[in-house]
């Protein structure tokens, strides 16, 4: 009895050790996520702490909702007059994005088991594009690496929103602009994968299409035309493309790529 | 608070809820253990670089290129990030540096 506690405890602590070193390897990737969430957490701290809530309900909408557009967006609902279908309408619209995300990680978050559900849950626009310019070192397990950043992600947010709602309005200068740190994450990933050749056709018509929805549609509504656009011209081009027919490196899309380079 | 705890903890139900689908749906679409298509895997690779352009989009759809300040800000800090991060491939120096100096191009320069 007393052998096999002993055993079961060895086990724990091994386990625990394995986080340690998951979460000591994933901080230094999630600092830049760090900065734009606390500030961006507390931007939304002080709306919501205005239609007066405050920082214990800022921060429980943090830890359930999880998401900075979609965030925002909940503060106009508590009103009197708001229709819950409408609430779920826009919700949906202002996250349907989040729908094409899973579709590149079925596989990295298959065989995750408790956490998976967790990794789902938490799979913010930052969050996701760590994903992809991070790697776990040699000696630390990618699993529990990945939900690390995911967990540590969400504990700024959850924090930025709390001190938002207690003093956002006392901070002692001006932080006008802190928020491009979102930006700045975004623009570095994006470089990361223009430097990788396969990547170019897929930022291309990222921007493209983007941009495109951006002009035709207005800032309000150009997310779903522009998402419907990507997958359009990537189903168009798929034999083309790396990884999609045949032809494998040498693509029409790479050609396209070289060209349009700035 | 403008309406009652029972109504609040509704709407952030129905919030909190309606994300968490959005996020789970290709995962019950595509269960773990079954034959992921084709087509399927191959979105899943192109989408990632695709997804990552259009959230840059995303971030300056707010800009005004025919007002003042025409967009400068952005545009500088965004050439900055990526020149530097091709420089130094840091990814705390590019973000860290782009953002110190896109606040201080809004707070001083283009005032």
């Amino acid at each position: 009895m007393r052998k096999q506690a002993e055993i079961h405890d060895r086990k724990a602590e091994s386990g625990w050790r394995d986080y340690r070193r998951a979460f000591l390897a994933a901080f230094p990737h999630t600092i830049p996520v760090l900065t734009g969430y606390l500030f961006i957490g507390m931007a939304f701290g002080v709306m919501i702490q205005e239609k007066g809530y405050g920082p214990l309900w800022a921060m429980f909408m943090s830890l359930v909702c999880y998401a900075g557009s979609g965030q925002y967006l909940a503060v106009s609902f508590f009103t009197p007059q708001t229709v819950l279908t409408d609430v779920i309408f826009l919700e949906f619209m202002v996250n349907i994005r989040h729908v094409f995300y899973g579709l590149s990680l079925l596989e990295r978050f298959a065989g995750m088991g408790k956490k998976r559900l967790y990794m789902i849950f938490s799979l913010t626009d930052e969050t996701y594009s760590l994903y992809f310019i991070t790697k776990a070192p040699g000696d630390v397990d990618e699993d529990k690496f990945l939900f690390a950043i995911a967990l540590l992600d969400q504990s700024y947010w959850i924090l930025g929103s709390g001190i938002g709602a207690l003093a956002g309005s006392l901070l002692p200068f001006d932080a006008k602009g802190i928020d491009f740190a979102m930006t700045a994450l975004f623009v570095v990933i994006l470089t990361e994968q223009w430097m990788e050749k396969k990547n170019r056709p897929g930022v291309l018509a990222g921007l493209i299409c983007g941009g495109a929805g951006l002009i035709l549609c207005g800032p309000d509504n150009f997310i779903l035309p522009s998402m419907c656009g990507i997958l359009g011209v990537l189903l168009l081009f798929r034999k083309g493309l790396p990884g999609g027919g045949e032809c494998g490196e040498d693509s029409a899309g790479t050609v396209e790529a070289e060209r349009e380079q700035p | 608070m403008p309406v009652s705890v029972g109504r609040t903890l509704v709407i952030i139900s129905a919030v909190a809820g309606t994300i968490f689908l959005t996020r789970l749906l290709p995962f019950l679409l595509f269960p773990e253990g079954k034959e992921i298509p084709a087509v399927i895997r191959y979105l899943g690779r192109m989408l990632p670089p695709a997804v990552i352009g259009l959230l840059v989009v995303y971030c300056v759809k707010t800009v005004r290129p025919a007002e003042y300040p025409f967009g400068l800000p952005e545009m500088i800090s965004i050439v900055a990030v990526a020149g530097l991060h091709v420089w130094k491939r840091s990814n705390l120096l590019s973000i860290g540096a782009g953002t110190v100096l896109y606040m201080f191009l809004i707070q001083v320069v283009f005032r």
